[in-house]
């Protein structure tokens, strides 16, 4: 009963503090970028999943992250579908594409399973500049329909903030129920030594190429969110340097810690916009307080929270 | 129950086992022994599927294994205790001994599995206390023990072990050993590879020894114990005492 209460409390608290900013905040810009917090968690706690738990290193889910953003985009602004009819698309589409390419790739491990969702990366990339005629090439894809339901708007402000956190409250509650399944003791399994995992049965192929196509699809989620919410969508966004920072997230917020990609999101997510007022120092005090967290707290700053936390409380 | 005839093995291009032949039949406790590099452990991973590209027989209940996948053979009933443990050290002694039945979750076999938890704390108490306790701060004999209860979990009807007494303290390596025997006992098939000679046969009811992957005798463990020529190359003469955990 004890762990089902705590969990009841931690959602509960967390439902609680998103509400409450919706609710108070009224700033457009502070809940756009709330919004954006959201829409990183739920990037990062499904890179986590892949990196800190299976331990397979991708440096291109940027790639699925425009995927879901470019299917549906390019879906309702060519064809005028409904940006509802093209979720499924997208989060198909990806999930298709994370299957093809996983099926040769994830037979790679360490570096070069990083060269090769890099490469991975650059051509899906190369892909959106170049397609212009359904892409929009580098300039971009504008005019994209915004989310409603009947009346109600739901890629402005509040209510982009709600849906953009919900999505991120279930993707924590589906990767937690995971993580405790038999499905995570796998994954975990196989970070820790592939052989091993497949000398007790894990069918270690399937698992990650499972595991992949579940990042790829929350992913796609998040394209889809951020497409709708900003009306459009060029290849920057989806870049390596996209990729490499939702890496950066799950490390300084924690390998293997679903709450840790939460901090991991919020610090780069928050940290540029709070260091603007630095000007053209920002950027050497932004590297300056990366390196600081990698330096005291190695296991990211999650986990070493928590042993603070109990340290002092055993104080 | 395990047919092996002929293998042949090579690791990059060097022939680790040349033409290899050996058998356990249902309820037996046989022993592998040689010195490092005889190819003992070529053998065992080559049987778990963990080595592809070998030549040669192997069938397990008259069903061949070749091409066959490691979470296969595991489903057919077969499963390693792997050299140096390999418990999976980040993960809790529990969550180590539920990957072992991993495969039998799929099949919701929950009362089963929980039932053969239970057995492999009365047999092994120590893991019981530290089900939560990570698996890499356990201690040595700790961690063979779960792994050897990991291994079990899968419900085998072929327990293969490799090196079960590596680096552990005389004491504990007899504990292990005893387990074995009791195992046995219990009518599970066991195949045990070991450097520590002595120990192995001393539980065995036939053994093989392999040398440089061939395989040069083979016999009842008690007349491989008594043999000269084995005495001289694996058993040591004063030493056994001290170095086998078993006086």
């Amino acid at each position: 009963m004890k762990p089902i209460l705590r969990n009841i409390l931690v959602y509960g608290a967390f439902i609680g503090v998103v509400a409450a900013y919706g609710l108070l905040e009224k700033s457009t810009y502070y809940l756009q970028l709330a919004t954006f917090v959201g829409l990183n968690t739920l990037l990062a706690v499904g890179l986590n999943m892949l990196m800190g738990y299976a331990g397979q290193i991708s440096l291109g889910h940027a790639a699925f992250y425009g995927l879901g953003a470019y299917v549906s985009g390019m879906l309702t602004v060519h064809l005028g579908w409904s940006p509802w009819a093209t979720l499924p698309c997208a989060l198909f589409a990806a999930g298709a594409v994370a299957y093809v390419v996983g099926l040769p790739t994830l037979r790679l491990t360490g570096y070069y399973l990083a060269m090769g969702t890099l490469g991975f990366g650059m051509i899906v990339n190369i892909l959106f500049r170049e397609f212009r005629r359904f892409t929009g090439g580098p300039s971009g894809l504008p005019g994209l329909p915004e989310l409603t339901i009947g009346s109600i708007n739901l890629s402005h402000g509040a209510n982009a903030l709600f849906l953009v956190w919900g999505c991120v409250i279930v993707a924590f509650f589906i990767c937690e129920r995971i993580v405790d399944s038999r499905m995570g003791r796998a994954l975990r399994a196989i970070h820790y030594s592939e052989r091993a995992a497949a000398a007790v049965g894990v069918n270690t192929a399937s698992a990650k190429l499972a595991i992949f196509v579940f990042a790829a699809v929350i992913a796609a989620l998040a394209g889809f969110l951020y497409a709708h919410m900003i009306t459009f969508i060029s290849p920057s966004t989806f870049n390596f340097l996209a990729s490499v920072k939702l890496v950066a997230m799950v490390v300084i917020g924690g390998m293997a810690s679903i709450w840790g990609s939460l901090l991991g999101a919020s610090l780069l997510t928050l940290l540029p916009d709070f260091l603007h007022v630095f000007a053209e120092y920002e950027m050497i005090i932004y590297g300056l307080i990366l390196m600081l967290v990698m330096i005291f707290f190695p296991e990211g700053l999650f986990k070493n929270l928590v042993k603070l936390y109990e340290r002092a409380k055993n104080r | 129950m395990l047919t092996i005839r002929n293998l042949k093995c090579w690791y990059g291009g060097i022939e680790a086992l040349s033409g290899v032949t050996l058998s356990v039949g249902q309820g037996e406790l046989v022993a592998l022994i040689g010195a490092n590099g005889s190819g003992k452990s070529t053998l065992l991973q080559a049987v778990c599927g963990l080595l592809p590209g070998w030549k040669g027989e192997i069938s397990f209940e008259k069903v061949p294994l070749n091409k066959k996948k490691p979470q296969d053979i595991v489903a057919g009933g077969i499963c390693m205790v792997p050299e140096g443990r390999l418990v999976f050290g980040p993960l809790s002694v529990l969550d180590n001994l539920k990957l072992g039945a991993y495969l039998r979750y799929r099949k919701r076999d929950h009362y089963g599995i929980k039932k053969d938890l239970d057995k492999i704390f009365s047999l092994f108490p120590i893991l019981a206390q530290r089900s939560g306790q990570h698996a890499g701060t356990l201690s040595g004999g700790e961690q063979q023990m779960l792994s050897i209860g990991r291994a079990l979990m899968a419900r085998p009807k072929l327990l293969l072990l490799d090196e079960p007494s590596m680096g552990l303290a005389p004491l504990v390596a007899r504990l292990i050993f005893d387990t074995l025997a009791e195992l046995r006992e219990d009518g599970l098939t066991i195949l045990i590879v070991e450097q520590n000679a002595r120990a192995a046969l001393m539980i065995a009811d036939r053994g093989y020894v392999l040398e440089t992957g061939r395989m040069v005798l083979a016999g009842k463990a008690k007349e491989l114990l008594a043999d000269e020529e084995i005495k001289r190359a694996y058993l040591g003469k004063d030493y056994a005492r001290f170095t086998e955990g078993r006086a």
